[in-house]
């Protein structure tokens, strides 16, 4: 534009890179901030919708009459942490539960949703989040192998501690050939969500969730 | 001055290539290309932030110093990318479940500054944009081949889930190249996208250097006839 003209002598001054530099930042904070407000309520109904889908794969649809995400439940665990459970409900009687696990595999750290019937006996365990090799630990994920649903219709009563691990490590469920932390982890994940479940059952059955 | 916009389409597509020729933008092309797929995805949403970027930085090219060129290029382009992201998570989200990873990794695409730099920051803003949008496909084709060397050879199909890229009409092209086939793991992980990239750019090179020699040697009839007289 100005490309033979000399630089304006305010130009040179340090205030004004200062004042362009902060400039831009508002510009683009407020963008930022726009953008937000603009997406906020979507993104929020996309993510519901999603955590909706996958809680469908874990709890039948016949075992529960109301809407999973409404009114979830908050345990206390330990004082300090809490974890999100959602609660099925038939006729106003809480007939599955279902709640997010962690385990720790190859690649970080695997989220494994888990759904369970009154009895403690898996109805459905899907994971949702992972990153594990393509290949070899990826068979976890239901769109790559059936291997996640052998879960279903165990229970911790049926098979105790020492059957829910790989059988590797003495327990039930298979391990993937050259891939044995991933699974292992899953089992694991499932196990301690299992125990959680034992342990807070009453608070968890409570009737009157509506 | 007009601008030449057949040197930019060329430059972009070809002779410029961001991956083939000023090999930038490694870290977001060996990290998705493990599927044609991907690495279509992860180049229209770079194409997109380029031409953005470009545009904007050709507005504002009039003000920025040059002490303060890069923190600005670098400002703007965060905020773009971070606006991209939320948009399609909350418009486009089934195409975000499945790029939603890589549109972080834009930020990393040292080209896109790279052009900021080089092109946007002394270039009109139509300029810029089709620099941006010829960069950015010729990016995209750069992404998409080797995305398909490594599909082909590491998984054996071409194009998987191309259909929850683009929409149900372009199921066609989901491709099973080599049925029963076991995969090759080393292809889909990241040394096989460093192997299939050198083989790519060797390929490139060698292309070029023939063009060079056909079009240097001059057409051999004349050149026969003063030994002839």
């Amino acid at each position: 534009m100005h490309k033979t003209n000399p630089k304006p002598e305010y130009r040179k001054r340090l205030a004004y890179s200062a004042a362009l530099l902060g400039g831009f930042a508002m510009l683009a904070g407020a963008a930022l901030t726009l953008g937000h407000v603009r997406t906020r309520d979507d993104i929020a109904a996309r993510l519901a919708e999603d955590r909706q889908a996958s809680l469908s794969q874990v709890i039948p649809a016949m075992l529960h009459d109301n809407d999973l995400l409404q009114a979830p439940l908050t345990l206390t665990l330990d004082g300090k942490e809490s974890k999100t459970v959602f609660r099925a409900t038939h006729e106003g009687r809480v007939s599955a539960v279902a709640l997010e696990m962690v385990g720790q595999g190859y690649g970080g750290p695997i989220v494994v949703l888990l759904g369970l019937d009154r009895d403690g006996k898996v109805l459905g365990a899907r994971v949702i989040a992972h990153n594990e090799t393509p290949g070899l630990g990826d068979k976890i994920e239901v769109k790559k192998d059936r291997w996640i649903t052998t879960l279903e219709g165990n229970s911790l009563a049926a098979l105790g501690h020492k059957g829910w691990q790989v059988k590797k490590d003495g327990g039930q469920f298979d391990q993937f050939t050259g891939a044995t932390i991933t699974p292992r982890a899953v089992i694991t994940a499932v196990r301690n969500g299992l125990d959680l479940f034992e342990a807070h059952k009453a608070e968890l059955l409570a009737a009157g969730t509506e | 001055m007009s601008t030449d916009y057949k040197r930019i389409i060329r430059d972009g597509l070809w002779d410029n290539n961001v991956v083939f020729a000023q090999m930038l933008a490694l870290c977001p092309l060996l990290a998705v290309t493990g599927t044609a797929t991907n690495g279509l995805g992860m180049g229209l949403a770079s194409t997109a932030v380029m031409v953005a970027s470009g545009m904007v930085i050709a507005l504002f090219r009039g003000l920025i110093t040059a002490e303060v060129r890069i923190p600005v290029f670098v400002l703007l382009i965060a905020a773009i990318v971070t606006l991209v992201d939320m948009m399609m998570n909350a418009w486009l989200h089934e195409l975000y479940k499945v790029l939603g990873l890589f549109i972080p990794l834009i930020v990393t695409n040292c080209a896109i500054l790279g052009r900021a730099e080089s092109f946007a920051s002394r270039n009109p803003i139509m300029a810029s944009a089709s620099d941006g949008l010829f960069m950015g496909l010729g990016f995209t084709f750069a992404l998409v081949v080797l995305g398909a060397v490594r599909e082909i050879i590491g998984s054996g199909t071409l194009f998987a889930n191309a259909a929850l890229l683009l929409g149900e009409p372009f199921r066609f092209m989901e491709l099973t190249l080599l049925p029963g086939y076991d995969g090759f793991l080393l292809m889909i992980l990241p040394p096989g996208g460093f192997l299939a990239l050198g083989f790519l750019l060797a390929g490139k090179r060698l292309l070029d250097a023939r063009r060079n020699r056909v079009a240097v040697q001059p057409d051999p009839t004349p050149a026969a006839e003063p030994i002839a007289g």
